[in-house]
């Protein structure tokens, strides 16, 4: 059984590089997204994940296959697509979903043609479904760097951030932090994309974000308890999702992906918290 | 009953409003510091409004309102449909953030803990620290808010139609714990709805509906021919109205603290153009207000 989930690890380097990084990625990303699923914006990260596109785009259309311009790029167009939607919904009636909706579309559509202007299919898959078997040191090094700087970051935002999900009116009458700290977020949100793009592309990096943290909803009642459950059920996902790909030959991002979908199906059917199971067989009700 | 002089809240000429449409409409007068004052008025009178107004969550279309500028001096209890109570929070941590002026986003409000179950305790909730927000009932949940108040310490404290769906018995507490910081010499402001509950706990009323129909002791406020003109009142609701062009302060009939030296002395438009015109230029034309026509259809809270 160790053998066989980690068989691969032990034996080649580059499977010991894509674990260490997707560690990296399972400890930010999904207390990031314990937060988006509780402020209802689970799907918002799927948009961000297509805003980033056209920045990565840019950076691939100026520098190639480079790591740090993608990365700028991609930080840029996301950032810009949350400051502008943000700014459209305190400055008009639309409200936030709506605006973000229409500059990620602008930004994806964007993006598409840029990486169509130049380059052929497969660099386009490249960058929609990543590279986690050739992450290099510096791709390794700033994996890492998110990991830090987004623990840094919602430590240092927690409280008004979950003041802000649960009464942003009460916030807004004792401090000016409400704005702030929701960009500061949204920027978390970005920078862990980002950081995901690289690991298991675009398309599948809301994946680590949100399965391990929708999956946790039915283990833990607070937050206390998520946030540690969400960062085992993503590095759990990690290890058997980089292990099946390696051992059935399978696309590494996906089978990621996957291994946290298939966590998250067996917490919905025998998770303590409202599991399926836990629903059928009730447990005799008590006197009060 | 401490009665200090000094004026707590100050409302000079105040509009508030949505979409141009004034919900509160040329309101003057003043809040006694350690007033314990009723805001009463039908559905749609600018209750709500007037509360949001006064704790800056909405800006003034005309007129000001004069407070304290310290941001903790005032506490304000909005509507509790507001909240998100499926978030997982304990009831501790709800009531905790009424210390957000003393700590701040870092510090460690384990010291102020045994403050935050005594809150707790008064309201009631003795036991309920580690309870989730969401298996809290309406009572139960309204107690908790409460106890963020106390925690708030607040010196003005704004409470928005507080009982609404509360029972008698959660009520009654917490009408207690108003009387109690009443003593204390802290302003109150509760929008209300129960006129016996006014009548019998409530000193001051201010009868609204968009403007001031009555403002002062309760008995004198409370007239059934005061109550039927407020409720005529409110009902005007013109989707068409034409631009204001009032821009004096209105003084509040039967208002014990009638504030004078604050009038702005515009001329009285009749101001009849209609849609899309701008008033003359008089001082009305910097009136925020006269800048667009406003299809939408207006809402009052």
């Amino acid at each position: 059984m160790i053998d066989l989930l980690f068989g691969p690890f032990i034996e080649f380097g580059f499977m010991r590089r894509a674990l260490v990084g997707c560690l990296a990625l399972s400890l930010s990303a999904p207390p990031v997204g314990v937060f988006l699923m509780l402020r209802r914006m689970s799907l918002m990260s799927d948009a961000m994940s297509h805003a980033i596109l056209p920045g990565a785009a840019v950076g691939f259309l100026v520098a190639g296959l480079s790591l740090p311009a993608m990365t700028l790029g991609g930080l840029v167009a996301g950032l810009a697509v949350a400051l502008m939607a943000g700014l459209v919904t305190r400055s008009t009636a639309i409200k936030e979903d709506a605006s973000l909706a229409a500059f990620y579309l602008i930004s994806l559509a964007g993006g598409v043609l840029l990486v169509s202007l130049r380059g052929s299919q497969i660099d386009l898959l490249h960058i929609l479904f990543g590279s986690v078997l050739a992450l290099d040191d510096p791709a390794l090094w700033l994996l890492g760097g998110i990991a830090t700087a987004t623990l840094f970051g919602l430590a240092a935002i927690y409280r008004p951030l979950v003041m802000e999900c649960v009464d942003p009116l009460f916030l807004r009458t004792v401090s000016r932090a409400g704005g702030p700290v929701h960009y500061a977020f949204l920027g978390l949100v970005v920078m862990n994309l980002v950081g995901g793009f690289q690991a298991l592309g675009t398309l599948l990096a809301v994946g680590l974000m949100l399965l391990p943290a929708i999956a946790a909803r039915f283990w833990a009642a607070d937050l206390s308890g998520m946030i540690p459950v969400s960062v085992l059920i993503a590095m759990l996902s990690s290890v058997i999702g980089l292990s099946v790909s390696y051992r059935a030959d399978l696309p590494t991002g996906p089978a990621i992906v996957l291994a946290a979908g298939a966590l998250y199906l067996a917490s919905m059917l025998v998770g303590r918290r409202g599991g399926l199971v836990h629903r059928l067989f009730r447990a005799r009700h008590l006197e009060a | 009953m401490t009665c200090d002089s000094l004026a707590a809240i100050t409302l000079h000429g105040l509009t508030l409003g949505y979409d141009r449409h004034p919900a509160v409409h040329h309101l003057g007068g003043t809040i006694a510091g350690g007033a314990l004052l009723a805001l009463v008025g039908p559905n749609g009178a600018g209750k709500s409004t007037l509360l949001k107004g006064i704790a800056g969550e909405i800006p003034c279309l005309e007129g000001r309102i004069e407070r304290p500028a310290a941001k903790d001096a005032i506490a304000y209890l909005p509507q509790a449909a507001e909240i998100d109570r499926t978030f997982p929070l304990s009831v501790l941590d709800l009531v905790a953030m009424g210390l957000w002026h003393r700590l701040g986003p870092w510090r460690s409000a384990r010291p102020h803990r045994q403050r935050l179950i005594e809150a707790l305790a008064t309201v009631g909730l003795g036991g309920f620290e580690n309870r989730l927000i969401g298996t809290l009932s309406g009572g139960q949940f309204q107690r908790a808010l409460f106890a963020r108040l106390i925690v708030q310490d607040a010196r003005i404290l704004l409470l928005d139609e507080p009982f609404t769906g509360i029972d008698g018995r959660t009520t009654a507490d917490l009408l207690a714990l108003i009387r109690a910081w009443h003593d204390q010499g802290r302003t109150i402001v509760a929008a209300l709805h129960d006129l016996a509950q006014v009548r019998g706990h409530f000193p001051q009323t201010l009868l609204l509906a968009r403007e001031a129909v009555a403002w002062g002791p309760t008995p004198r406020v409370l007239t059934p021919d005061n109550l039927a003109r407020a409720q005529s009142l409110s009902e005007a609701w013109d989707e068409d109205a034409a631009v204001c062009g009032r821009h004096e302060e209105t003084k509040a009939p039967g208002h014990d603290h009638d504030h004078d030296g604050h009038h702005h002395h515009g001329p009285d438009h009749a101001a009849h153009e209609g849609h899309g015109h701008h008033p003359p230029a008089t001082p009305a034309a910097s009136d925020p207000r006269a800048r667009s026509p406003a299809p939408d259809h207006g809402h009052a809270a």
